[in-house]
């Protein structure tokens, strides 16, 4: 058993989730490119699960059989997971800012061959729900009690293999299964509500078997909540619908509720690193 | 040559077998179980065999990611829906990866007949070959069909495994060398290579005999594995004959023979014939039938042969 991961409190989370913000920020601004707002948006999803008490690892010892696992399914928020696991002490903080530069294991989108604490190779949206049925079938056959998380992002629920593995993982009763939905409200070219809207997600995932949860995903203590009420679920996989912002909360630094798939300039993320701060 | 079982009969009994030597191994099937004989392994270890219904993308993802959590996962529907089907989860949730994640794709080629050309994968092996660090792997017949599926569970790493519907000659009745990567020699001779996989291996040797009733002695390969190719067999088969034959139950393009012909051009550029599936899809009918209709027998293997021979006599 590794040690007690670390589970913060409110005040602590809430502080912790800044720092993470600003990490995105930087290391895209640095790299001058990838998807800040993406990965923003689901800020708070991210520091409750690695500090929250939510989520069982030990940094020091990544293939630990009974460890939970995070599924980053959305993998162009890529910043955000490297930032949780810079924090959560998988490799030197020191390494964010050679984000997406030749050589280095933090790749434009994880590549778990590369990176210890990446558990799965991501950027073709709508696999992750998948990888994470094949774990909680896997772990569960081991007799572990561990737990798995996948974090999808509302646009990518277009995917008919979300839908897929949403089938199969009611069918296989996995409760050590938890699915996360970003919704930020926008993709690529637009609003989900334009492009595709798929909206009210809760009552598709009840539909489909699970028991679904809206959250407002930007609010650590309802973030929190639910994930305690998640991990209640017995004899079903748990759906958390948050509800986010992109690219919270600096949407008004820049000017766009989408941004999607740009870096901040060096002048915008100046003034969104003091938004943060200040607020 | 002593008729034996569909390369799908003998792959089912092995894995089922496999299954009892090795508690790490997990079967995921596409609710085509009794098709892909993987159902003697979901009855022996219901617990380790998940049916996940007909969604090939969920059927690759679930298998990657109980690799990931330290199983030999292998999957198994047909050739043309595993791979044509899930090709994009193949490449970033296995290959890309790099999982112990076993693919089998069986009603391969065109021999499954009569349920016509959209159950026919005629482009599988091309396609696997695509996917970096995949070992791909067409046994001929029951017996290297076993030898198969031991020696890709003993590799870590991701493989495709082909696999046919009808009963096949037994090509090694006494047993089977086998070794990925490794070409079998079949039948020795100095006038050309007859290079072949899968269905075809037998028709090689009959097309081998019958070239030796008319004074041509023809060297037979059984390159099993496509990936890693035998490049040392095929150096050897330019040297020795001069002369190289290709024959697949497959499309020209990307199959067996392309890459035959870029390890020839590469070592010793020889003069080569390809009997294949010419960038058609074939049709319904007897598969006897279907294959004669689209050129895949010992006939064709002959004429390409002679042709061979003919216009290019040392």
């Amino acid at each position: 058993m590794p040690d007690a991961n670390p589970k913060l409190n409110l005040a602590g989370l809430q502080a912790k989730a800044k720092d993470v913000r600003r990490d995105i920020i930087n290391c895209t601004t640095a790299a001058g490119s990838g998807h800040p707002t993406s990965s923003l948006s689901a800020v708070e999803v991210g520091v409750a699960l690695y500090f929250g008490g939510f989520l069982r690892y030990d940094p020091k010892n990544p293939h630990w059989p009974q460890r939970d696992r995070f599924i980053l399914s959305k993998g162009h928020a890529a910043p955000l997971l490297y930032s949780l696991l810079a924090e959560a002490g998988y490799f030197p903080k020191d390494w964010l800012p050679t984000l997406r530069k030749l050589g280095s294991p933090l790749e434009g989108h994880p590549n778990m061959r590369r990176l210890a604490g990446v558990e799965a190779s991501t950027g073709s949206l709508g696999q992750g729900l998948s990888l994470g049925v094949g774990h909680a079938l896997a772990t569960r056959l081991d007799g572990y009690d561990s737990r798995v998380f996948v974090l999808m992002g509302d646009g990518e629920q277009d995917e008919g293999q979300v839908w897929e593995a949403a089938m199969a993982a009611k069918k296989f009763k996995l409760d050590n299964l938890v699915a996360i939905v970003d919704q930020n409200g926008y993709q690529q070219t637009g609003a989900t509500a334009e492009v595709l809207d798929l909206r009210p997600l809760a009552p598709r995932y009840e539909a489909f078997g699970w028991f679904a949860q809206d959250v407002e995903g930007n609010d650590m203590q309802a973030v929190v909540s639910a994930f305690q009420k998640a991990a209640q679920t017995k004899g079903k996989p748990s759906a958390l619908i948050a509800h986010t912002k992109k690219g919270y909360p600096i949407s008004d630094v820049i000017h766009d509720p989408n941004h999607h798939g740009v870096a901040l300039t060096p002048d915008e993320a100046k003034a969104a690193l003091a938004y943060i701060d200040a607020h | 040559m002593k008729m034996g079982k569909a390369t799908r009969d003998a792959f089912g009994t092995a894995l089922a077998r496999l299954g009892a030597e090795r508690s790490d191994i997990v079967v995921v099937d596409g609710d085509v179980h009794n098709s892909t004989r993987t159902e003697a392994f979901g009855q022996k270890f219901p617990d380790r065999f998940f049916n996940v219904g007909i969604a090939e993308s969920n059927l690759v993802g679930v298998a990657a990611g109980m690799a990931s959590s330290g199983k030999q996962a292998w999957l198994a529907s047909f050739a043309c829906f595993v791979v044509c089907n899930a090709y994009d989860q193949l490449r970033m949730s296995v290959a890309f990866p790099g999982l112990d994640v076993k693919a089998v794709g069986t009603h391969a080629g065109i021999s499954i007949g009569e349920d016509g050309p959209s159950q026919m994968g005629i482009e599988d092996v091309s396609l696997a070959c695509s996917l970096p660090g995949f070992t791909v792997v067409v046994p001929a017949d029951e017996p290297s069909m076993e030898k198969a599926v031991q020696a890709i569970a003993a590799i870590k790493t991701p493989a495709y495994l082909r696999a046919g519907r009808p009963k096949v000659p037994i090509i090694y009745e006494n047993g089977c060398n086998f070794t990925l990567g490794k070409a079998n020699p079949i039948r020795d001779g100095k006038d050309l290579t007859i290079i072949a996989n899968g269905l075809m291996v037998s028709a090689a040797v009959q097309a081998a005999e019958a070239l030796a009733g008319q004074g041509v002695q023809a060297r037979v390969l059984d390159m099993h594995t496509v990936k890693p190719l035998d490049d040392a067999a095929v150096l050897a088969a330019a040297r020795a004959t001069g002369r190289i034959l290709v024959a697949e139950e497959h499309l020209l393009h990307g199959g067996l023979g392309s890459a035959v012909a870029m390890s020839v051009a590469r070592q010793q550029p020889v003069p080569m014939r390809f009997v294949g599936l010419n960038d058609t899809f074939a049709e319904s009918g007897p598969p006897e039938a279907v294959l004669e209709k689209y050129g895949l027998t010992a006939k064709d293997i002959v004429r390409e042969a002679q042709d061979l021979v003919g216009t290019h006599s040392r």
